[in-house]
């Protein structure tokens, strides 16, 4: 069942969603070689808090933190713990919240120092991937067309698609139908209608697609062990037209500053 | 957070039913309708109420499945 959310429900949303995206500008100003991930989950948690919001991730399904840390060939749901960033790491850092009784969820993929240029390529591409399909978010389109823009940039580069996980619908629940995957036909899945709020978040690998399940029962690792990127964003169809949610700006404007 | 979704799941034949389509129930508990693949078929490999078998699905129609694997 999707559910489709009248023009208040979409503004709680964007608090949310907005909130997401300056924990995760908070958090970017702690990245740096020698910080371990759980510190980074403290900052985030305590930063929600004072935010009158809850950690969306502490307890879904029994996650254990806030944040999902992902390093290197990590590709999504990490848990954050004493491994220490260092210099030439990706760290995805996924983050959600729940304030008002609707979530916000978001993803950024961080660069500590300096990485080697096959990454930031990688990075590069999956953000492009991530607009791309945001292009194609329009009331009357359907999910297959976001899914094949992902895809064909991602494998254009010749970088390969996550097909296990996929992005989602969100609202008064974290996950919600429909499925967003990032691999598909044009014209396929479920019509784009006014109302609907959905994460987009295209996980790219530099090397297979494979992957598999750590023991912990939550990290997702590739099999091959090449690096991962994931960008994740919420976008409303609204008036026919796409109204995204979240936003990369702030930490954006951190990165700029600190360059 | 990404959402995790089926695609090669475990599941148990629970009814026959036309051209080559099955009722499957999966380990989730979920029941879907899925059809024998080409390859399957090509070597008269039968399948029966009982069986566990593969199914592989797609994140865009998750009431149907297409049997990969008859386990022994």
């Amino acid at each position: 069942m999707i559910s489709y959310k009248t023009d208040e429900e979409i503004e709680l949303l964007r608090e949310s969603n907005l909130l997401v995206s300056k924990t995760l500008a908070e958090v970017a100003r702690h990245i740096a070689p020698g910080v371990t991930t759980l510190s980074l989950d403290k900052v985030a948690e305590e930063y929600i808090r004072d935010n009158g919001a809850i950690p969306g991730f502490l307890g879904y399904n029994g996650f254990p933190a806030t944040l999902c840390i992902s390093i290197n060939d990590a590709v999504v749901h990490g848990i954050p713990g004493e491994r220490r960033l260092q210099e030439g790491d990706v760290v995805s850092v996924d983050c959600g919240v729940l304030k008002s009784g609707f979530y916000g969820d978001s993803a950024f993929t961080f660069e500590v120092g300096i990485v080697a240029d096959n990454v930031k390529k990688l990075l590069k591409v999956t953000r492009e991937c991530l607009s791309l399909g945001l292009e194609k978010v329009e009331a009357g389109n359907r999910v297959g067309d976001i899914s094949s823009a992902v895809q064909e940039n991602a494998e254009k580069n010749g970088f390969t698609v996550v097909r296990e996980m996929v992005g989602h619908g969100l609202g008064r629940n974290l996950h919600e139908s429909p499925e967003v995957p990032n691999y598909g036909r044009r014209g396929q899945g479920p019509m784009l209608k006014n109302g609907m709020v959905i994460c987009i978040e295209p996980m790219i690998n530099a090397g297979k697609r494979q992957i598999f399940q750590e023991k912990d029962g939550w990290t997702i690792r590739t099999q091959d062990g090449k690096p991962s990127a994931h960008f994740e964003l919420a976008v409303a169809v609204r008036n026919g037209k796409a109204d995204v949610l979240s936003t990369f700006k702030f930490i954006d404007e951190f990165l700029e500053q600190k360059a | 957070m990404a959402k995790q979704t089926a695609i090669e799941k475990d599941g148990t034949i629970i009814e026959a039913l036309s051209n080559a389509m099955f009722r499957v129930e999966l380990d989730n508990g979920h029941v879907i309708t899925a059809h024998i693949s080409g390859k399957m078929r090509m070597h008269y490999i039968k399948i029966l109420p009982g069986d566990k078998v593969k199914v592989e699905m797609s994140p865009y129609d998750l009431s149907k499945g297409r049997i990969t694997f008859r386990y022994k």
